[in-house]
């Protein structure tokens, strides 16, 4: 598997992180090196092995149905650019 | 009956399959401790879990993973008994993790089966493809201020359950059926409360059209977010209406995401960014995979409620009501529940009549819940037992019903306060009985001279005479040993 230049474009944009044009070129050339170097690991024969999810063989801790939290619009507004009444007021979002 | 639509070029048949997002009741979010109920003040019901704040981590309600394998055994559907936390990245405002915890490659539950009910009696059964847990997104405002849009988390981050059918369905009435079923079962389970309006159930509705006949499916078009029976049924005919006409001129269905505009009466496609359906999903690292042991599953098993059909095929076998009496009652667990508290001291079918037509029918005309009666089931139980033992007619009991519609009172009381006791007191009916005859010498000779029909007249005098209030059967015995005798 590698990426080009349109690649690095598409996936840029989908995580919403701005590459100028010149740096898609050594972008591409990092990413490829970096998937390349992981890719070894297809090289490993692993026919029947169960993917391995964790090595510390816990399981995952359930919570018991009890509200513990929330009642604080404050806190949770605290770090908003910008606030109305008790919402977060965002750059206008247009479907 | 088949649902075809005519085109020019043939009848063409309607493939649908439906996503359904329930809202699990639960207390807690899925992976917070904050609170779910409706209608709470923007961004008060919000952990800093659900705002996404750096370095909170989510950790599973153990009771929304109880309730979504509830509601699979319900839909008669396989648990999985493992089952993996994806992430489902997109950006959108309302969506602060800049991706939705969700299940995508191991849900939860997978294949089953609803048995739908149609409206000539008939039943269907439609495949469920799977059912998995996800997170909801906060809720949007555009409406409010011209630059800007409002957020509220409140419902970020609550448990819901998407409910996958099979491409099963055939017409926008099977389509109802099924939502109507599928709430039912959700509500008779207690795992989600059915409220459509309040959004706790909406509903994504995939749509194809192929002509009658032919093999394999064509291009389908996903008419999302729609949040009412009706609206999932006129969607239905709206899209495919649309999509013949598009076959039909030649042209190629798209697959796309289009928002129904029920005023209008058309669905139009949405406007979505380029790349919004690149989801990237993969498994989320803050959350082990979901294992469930088999003393989990058959634990919940046990604690099943009767459900619908159970319940409406014991109705027929047992209390012997026609299917389609059964069908109504089981609908919904309150009216089931207030049936069999009738049921429990009467005739199962004459209880059945009276919660059906009079009952029913009242609330129906009245826009009320079952919940809402200003009847209580005892009191109507108390009815058909004074009906029974001769204390009230059954003419008298429409009207005694009425006061009680109108006061909830106990029909003890108002039979007593309004002295609608029947006459069973012959000497009382023969005075009444005696005057008509004197009064009406001209239809007396008429029953003498063998008219039988005049004698009726006579009985209806009577009853008029005692307010109704005399034992029909003693009137007429009267009359024509009277008259005949």
């Amino acid at each position: 598997m590698s990426l080009d230049k349109n690649d690095v474009r598409r996936v840029a944009f989908l995580a919403r992180i701005r590459v100028d044009e010149d740096d898609l070129e050594p972008v591409a050339r990092d990413l490829n090196n970096i998937i390349g170097w992981v890719e070894q690991l297809a090289e490993v024969d692993t026919d029947g092995v169960e993917p391995l999810t964790g090595v510390t063989g816990m399981t995952l801790k359930r919570r018991d149905d009890v509200v513990t939290d929330g009642g604080d619009p404050d806190k949770v507004l605290r770090n908003a650019p910008d606030r109305v009444g008790d919402f977060y007021a965002v750059p206008k979002v247009v479907e | 009956m088949t649902y075809l639509i005519h085109g020019d070029t043939g009848d063409w048949e309607v493939v649908i399959g439906l996503e359904v997002h329930a809202q699990v009741s639960s207390q807690a979010k899925l992976f917070s401790g904050s609170p779910t109920a409706f209608g709470a003040g923007p961004n008060s019901q919000v952990s800093l879990v659900d705002a996404a704040m750096p370095g909170m981590l989510p950790v599973i309600n153990g009771y929304c993973v109880e309730q979504a394998v509830k509601t699979g055994l319900g839909l008669n559907a396989r648990i999985n008994k493992v089952s993996v936390f994806e992430r489902k990245n997109y950006f959108y405002a309302d969506l602060p993790q800049g991706y939705q915890i969700s299940q995508y490659q191991h849900p939860v539950v997978g294949e089953g089966v609803v048995t739908v009910d149609l409206a000539d009696g008939t039943t269907r059964d439609i495949g469920i493809e799977r059912l998995h847990m996800e997170q909801d997104a906060g809720k949007s405002m555009h409406d409010q201020d011209p630059k800007r849009s409002f957020i509220d988390l409140n419902r970020a981050g609550v448990c819901l359950m998407e409910i996958v059918t099979k491409p099963d369905i055939r017409s926008p009435e099977e389509a109802g059926a099924f939502v109507r079923k599928l709430r039912s079962i959700l509500r008779y389970l207690g795992t989600c409360d059915g409220n459509m309006e309040q959004g706790s159930m909406r509903a994504d509705v995939n749509v194809s059209v192929r002509l009658v006949g032919e093999e394999g499916y064509r291009t389908r078009a996903e008419v999302k977010n729609v949040n009412s029976v009706r609206f999932i049924m006129q969607a239905i005919e709206i899209e495919a209406r649309r999509q013949v006409e598009v076959h039909e001129s030649g042209g190629e269905v798209v697959q796309e995401t289009r928002l129904m505009d029920p005023v209008k009466g058309e669905t139009r496609p949405m406007r979505v960014k380029e790349f919004a359906h690149d989801y990237r999903y993969f498994p989320d690292p803050d959350l082990l995979p979901l294992e469930l042991d088999d003393a989990f599953i058959e634990g919940i098993r046990a604690s099943l409620p009767e459900l619908p059909d159970a319940k409406k095929a014991r109705f027929m076998a047992d209390m012997g009501l026609s299917a389609k009496d059964a069908t109504t009652l089981v609908a919904d667990r309150e009216s089931a529940e207030y049936f069999e508290a009738v049921a429990a001291r009467h005739d199962a079918k004459k209880a059945a009549n009276w919660v059906t037509n009079d009952l029913f029918g009242a609330l129906n005309k009245a826009g009320l819940a079952i919940a809402d009666s200003p009847i209580l089931a005892d009191h109507l139980s108390k009815l058909l037992t004074l009906m029974d033992d001769g204390t009230i007619s059954g003419k008298i009991a429409k009207d005694v019903f009425e006061i009680m519609w109108e006061t909830s009172d106990d029909p003890e009381k108002i039979v007593a306060d309004k002295g609608l006791k029947q006459i069973t007191d012959t000497g009382a009916i023969e005075v009444a009985v005696d005057e008509i005859i004197a009064a009406n010498p001209g239809q007396a000779d008429a029953v003498r001279g063998g008219n039988d029909k005049a004698i009726g007249w006579f009985v209806g005098q009577v009853m008029k005479a005692t307010q109704g209030k005399a034992n029909p059967q003693q009137v007429n015995q009267l009359l024509k040993a009277k008259l005949k005798g």
